[in-house]
């Protein structure tokens, strides 16, 4: 007897996926379109790609590759961060670079990477960098802003130094914040990869989408890229989010829902 | 000849500027306070006692005047006089044991775990040693926070409102419970309150500040000992004493 969680958590998410899938054959049938590819057409594509042995090829590729880009942002975002939210100043000296270059799309970056590193592995690393770098400084700036004094107060009269402090006070005071961050800039890495993929190098599920239409007009392997993107972004959010229900960040976390 | 003061205001006055205008928030206070002493600084929301209990704890500096402890100018926050805030001061991300164990850093390991195991049982936290902050109760945590003070074994106690969040049965155990502390752990404590009968309950002396700026009205002795029948005579003649001081009619 399935109880109301799991006819919400499981069979609802399952059914409307279905749904979709359905409507799609039938908009395909319906319209006699003959370029866009029916889900059927896109399995046996998916099958094709895997019997050509370029399937997990291509998403280790770009696994891969957001993987470094990610790793590079999380370990000079988190300190740089951590260092904006405490010293006042150096937050005011770097605040409006870094505002203003939040918002240029790591993408407008392709061509001076491609400048710098040429049609490598390192071209779209740097721009997955830049991608994921911003949010996680910002969120962890914030996070540290916003720790409450108490804390601080408390820390202080227990005879913390200031490494003590920031290590035992205001990096596990902020670090809800910081996951948070993080999960964000693992999002927005994930699609930058796909983008950057289109242009900078050969292999990976960006240069599968732009092959396949390029290469013969294979939209049944376009739209099985697409999937498989989006499958393993889900993915990718729901492991960040499993972070979020760690005991020592839980409370940071409590009064949303999951 | 009375004995040396363990805590020492002399003289203190605070002012703030705000929007260019100064403040002054307290005005020239003078208090002292002995070796094991219970004194409760009573008045008003925002009269400017937590301002003094903050300059005391050596986390403000007084725009002029200055306090000794033990003879000694208080230069900064120290972990031999340990603040404690309303229950909100836990740290959310460490368990119970994290948080008693918090300041006992330069223990050994087996010394702190009997520190944090006998600070734990004091407050009666036992059997919650590893739960978080946000699955204890408003007094559960207020315990908690009594013990991670306690436990780095600081001879002064600052509690600032501490019981101002809870209900008010929580509250009256919570009064209760502190005084049974306190003879277990002979501690000189300086304790903010704008409650009137909490004062009564728990004080040696009570300071009656005056509104902003704070100056000291009245020190009122409470000559009842422990544990205090809250119907005698002389418990509603004390509280009346203090009504009237505060500037409050007896009816409501």
């Amino acid at each position: 007897m399935p109880t109301r969680s799991d006819v919400e958590r499981v069979l609802l998410p399952l059914g409307t996926a279905a749904l979709v899938v359905a409507l799609w054959a039938l908009a395909v049938r319906l319209s006699h379109t003959t370029v866009f590819p029916s889900p059927l057409r896109v399995l046996a594509g998916l099958q094709e790609l895997a019997g050509r042995g370029v399937l997990w090829r291509y998403v280790g590729d770009s696994l891969r590759r957001v993987a470094a880009g990610y790793f590079l942002a999380l370990v000079l975002g988190i300190p740089a961060g951590l260092a904006l939210g405490w010293h006042r100043s150096l937050a005011s000296a770097f605040n409006p670079v870094i505002q203003m270059a939040r918002p240029i799309s790591p993408l407008a970056w392709m061509p001076l990477a491609i400048l710098w590193f040429g049609v490598s592995e390192a071209a779209p690393g740097f721009l997955i960098f830049l991608g994921a770098f911003f949010p996680i400084v910002v969120a962890a700036m914030n996070g540290v802003r916003s720790v409450p004094s108490m804390y601080l107060q408390a820390g202080r009269n227990f005879g913390l130094s200031t490494p003590r402090l920031l290590a035992r006070v205001v990096f596990p005071a902020a670090l809800p914040q910081i996951l948070v961050g993080l999960r964000i800039a693992l999002g927005i890495a994930w699609i930058v990869v796909v983008a950057a993929e289109m242009i900078a190098v050969d292999s990976g599920l960006g240069y599968l989408i732009i092959d396949s239409r390029n290469a013969g007009k294979r939209y049944d392997l376009v739209v099985a890229g697409m999937l498989l993107i989006g499958v393993i972004g889900l993915v990718l959010d729901t492991l960040a989010r499993r972070l979020e229900r760690l005991r020592t960040v839980r409370w940071g976390f409590q009064g949303e829902a999951a | 000849m009375t004995p040396p003061a363990k805590v020492s205001v002399k003289d203190v006055s605070m002012r703030f500027a705000t929007d260019g205008a100064a403040i002054e928030v307290l005005s020239s206070v003078s208090l002292d306070v002995a070796d094991g002493e219970f004194v409760c600084i009573l008045g008003p929301s925002g009269c400017g006692k937590s301002t003094l209990l903050n300059i005391v704890g050596g986390f403000l500096k007084a725009s002029t005047g200055s306090v000794l402890i033990d003879g000694q100018g208080v230069a900064g926050p120290d972990p031999r006089r340990i603040f404690v805030f309303q229950e909100r001061g836990v740290f959310p991300w460490l368990t119970v044991n994290g948080n008693v164990g918090f300041g006992l850093f330069a223990l050994g390991e087996k010394e702190r775990t009997e520190r944090i195991a006998h600070y734990v049982k004091l407050v009666g936290l036992e059997g919650f040693e590893n739960a978080y902050p946000q699955e204890l109760s408003g007094g559960m945590k207020q315990r908690l926070e009594v013990a991670r003070a306690l436990a780095v074994n600081p001879d002064v106690l600052f509690l600032d409102e501490p019981f101002g969040a809870l209900d008010s049965i929580t509250r009256l155990v919570m009064r209760s419970e502190l005084l049974r502390i306190r003879r277990a752990e002979k501690k000189t404590i300086l304790f903010v309150t704008h409650d009137i009968d909490e004062s009564v309950q728990l004080a040696d002396r009570v300071v009656v500040m005056s509104t902003r700026p704070a100056t000291i009205r009245r020190i009122v002795d409470i000559d009842m000992s422990h544990p205090r029948d809250l119907s005698a005579p002389r418990y509603i003649e004390l509280r009346d004493l203090l009504l009237g001081e505060i500037g409050l009619a007896h009816q409501v």
